[in-house]
């Protein structure tokens, strides 16, 4: 059902060229004068990112820790003091052996424990190396890396003072081993997850909407009776969406930068590929959506519930995929922002470059061209 | 002989076993104001749609503005105007920026829309109104900024859907006025209406029951037909043979 006009090509994509960019210019006004539209596009990831950034404090002061002490030597009471004379920790109790660890952190309070093996310091002098081992309760993972760093330099600080009039250096060999939470899961994690999140809600609630509104306010039927494509209405009400949402991913980054400390490893370029893939996604999905609902409620309680929901629990930003049972595990691979969160971290955290990355990008690229096809599928059955 | 705009050659919508449309046969003249009535689910909607290249029919054949409807669906859009019972204006864009946008979506020039756009607002009186968001007017207005809207591409034919639902009889009356001022100017008027005064201003209606066509003439000549003293009376006795309702 294409058109038969004689009129030439380039005149005709001329004119549609111009369509579009009345179109847009129209998506924009939208957007740009609907106060509460903005606060949520723009106030929300700000918002998150402050709140995410804030709530996961680096300053540790007088934590809990635990020591099993199995030297009972000169040694470990020198660096037990030392420890206990810093502002970071205090001994909340010295255990008889370790199997007490775990009972202290279960409880909640203590979040560190050492461990000093039997001839702390004949190993020391005799061996010229001694190992510790520092146990950490990870499921904070940010306090316990934090707190691990603290005591390592401090035992780093007492090897220094010994080896000052050592001829052969003295080594204590920290073994840190992180209970819980062995990868450290989500120490800065929260930045991406956070991307994920706004650009799903963002992409997804705001296009479904926006295209639900048209077929409500009945002005999507007189787009239709118009010379103007229906593929160019699904486009011009894309583009605005992306072109924001890149601004949004700008000042995510920049705030966890500039604000938060928290620097981009890897190219900024690849990052914003990707984001833009991503987004890509999003606004597919939300197109989808919007093609199958009549209102904008069900549009915006179906964004909501089947978007926002799956991202914070499957996407591995809040809840560790390992930890999950097998079956939820192979449900996460449906759930676009997983494989994103994936990219954002491998790229911004790892400074991973596109080598690493292949594979999800490859997945997520899949996801949009399926889902793509889907709704202009759906969108064409709706139109005859 | 007068110039046929719209033309239906058995016109048929199905849908699986429900025919909303059923063999629908009929010309408008260029420049008529030709009303189209019928219960609610009587299939106006259906046939509308069709004739708008908006719905594929079943079979038979109809051309619109010289187009057929379905090989030429892209011509027959850029040719027709249309304009439906939600007057379909975005309330949020203020009054220029609705003409700008709708204009613009129909290919018209920037200097084609500066002209035309303050054609309209002189035309209807809104110089005061021109920056302001159209979600502040009051409906009568909207729905008279609505029809210019629809037929500011200058469109052979211009389809009204239930145009007048919901304002008082004084604003309805100023709507026909513009009507007549289109039809005046060559432009073929295609309106769907409930209200029976209306109908009266048509130049011919049509009458459709479950599906078809029952009765097409003049207002006066259809009185003579049923012998109706009104409109009212005529559609009463058509439309309550009726199975179909909602």
């Amino acid at each position: 059902m294409k058109c038969f006009t004689n009129s030439p090509g380039a005149l005709n994509a001329e004119i549609s060229m111009k369509q579009f960019i009345t179109f847009v210019r129209k998506e924009f006004a939208h957007v740009l004068r609907d106060r509460k539209t903005l606060l949520i596009l723009f106030g929300m990831p700000v918002m998150q990112i402050l709140i995410f950034g804030f709530a996961l404090t680096n300053e540790v002061k007088n934590s809990a820790i635990v020591v099993v002490d199995y030297a009972q030597d000169e040694a470990s009471q020198k660096l037990i003091s030392r420890i206990e004379a810093s502002r970071y920790f205090e001994v909340s109790k010295s255990a008889a052996d370790h199997n007490q660890i775990e009972e202290s952190f279960k409880e909640g309070k203590v979040k560190l424990a050492l461990i000093f093996p039997q001839n702390f310091y004949s190993d020391l002098m005799h061996q010229n190396k001694a190992q510790i081992q520092i146990i950490t309760d990870a499921t904070d993972p940010n306090t316990a890396n934090t707190l691990a760093n603290y005591v390592t330099a401090i035992i780093q600080d007492y090897q220094a003072d010994l080896n000052q009039n050592a001829s052969l250096p003295y080594r204590i060999i920290p073994e840190t081993k992180m209970l819980y939470n062995p990868q450290l899961k989500s120490v800065h994690g929260f930045v991406p997850g956070v991307m994920a999140l706004v650009l799903m809600l963002v992409c997804v609630m705001m296009t479904a909407v926006s295209i639900v509104r048209e077929k409500e306010m009945g002005t999507m039927e007189i787009l239709l009776v118009s010379p103007f494509k229906p593929l160019l209405v699904i486009l011009s009400k894309a583009v605005p969406y992306l072109i924001l949402s890149l601004i949004n991913v700008a000042s995510i980054l920049c705030l966890s930068v500039f604000v938060l400390d928290l620097p981009v490893n890897g190219s900024l370029l690849l990052l914003f590929a990707e984001s833009t893939l991503f987004i890509i996604t999003c606004l597919t999905i939300g197109i989808f959506i919007s093609v199958r609902t009549a209102s904008q409620q069900v549009a915006m309680l179906i964004s909501l519930m089947g978007m926002m929901l799956p991202t914070i629990l499957f996407s591995g930003f809040m809840f560790p995929i390992e930890n999950m049972p097998k079956v939820l595990q192979v449900i996460t691979n449906i759930v676009p922002a997983k494989w994103y969160y994936i990219i954002v971290k491998s790229i911004m955290i790892k400074g991973l470059g596109f080598s690493a990355i292949w594979k999800e990008t490859l997945i997520l690229a899949g996801m949009t061209l399926f889902l793509l096809i889907v709704s202009l599928k759906n969108f064409k059955i709706r139109l005859a | 002989m007068q110039d046929v705009v719209i033309k239906t050659d058995n016109l048929t919508k199905r849908f699986g076993d429900f025919v909303a449309a059923n063999a629908i046969t009929f010309e408008v003249y260029k420049g008529e104001i030709f009303g189209f009535l019928g219960a609610n689910g009587a299939g106006k909607t259906t046939a509308m749609r069709m004739l708008c290249g908006l719905s594929k029919p079943s079979s038979g054949n109809a051309t619109i503005a010289g187009y057929d409807v379905y090989r030429e669906t892209e011509e027959i859009k850029k040719n027709i105007g249309y304009m439906s019972q939600k007057f379909s204006l975005y309330e949020d864009l203020t009054v220029l920026e609705n003409i700008r946008f709708f204009g613009g979506i129909y290919g018209l020039t920037n200097n084609q829309l500066k002209t035309k756009s303050e054609e309209l607002i002189e035309r209807l009186g809104l110089e005061s109104e021109a920056k302001k968001l159209v979600g502040s007017l009051p409906l009568g207005w909207k729905q008279k900024l609505s029809f210019s809207v629809a037929v500011l591409h200058e469109p052979k034919i211009v389809f009204l859907d239930e145009p007048t639902g919901g304002v008082d009889p004084v604003t309805r009356r100023q709507f026909w006025d513009l009507i007549y001022a289109a039809a005046e100017n060559g432009v073929t008027i295609f309106v769907t209406t409930h209200y029976m005064d209306e109908a009266e201003y048509c130049n011919r209606i049509s009458i459709m029951v479950d599906g078809k066509v029952e009765a097409l003439d003049s207002p006066t000549q259809l009185k003579r037909n049923f012998n109706a003293s009104s409109m009212d009376e005529v559609f009463y006795q058509l439309a309550r043979g009726a199975k179909r309702g909602d």
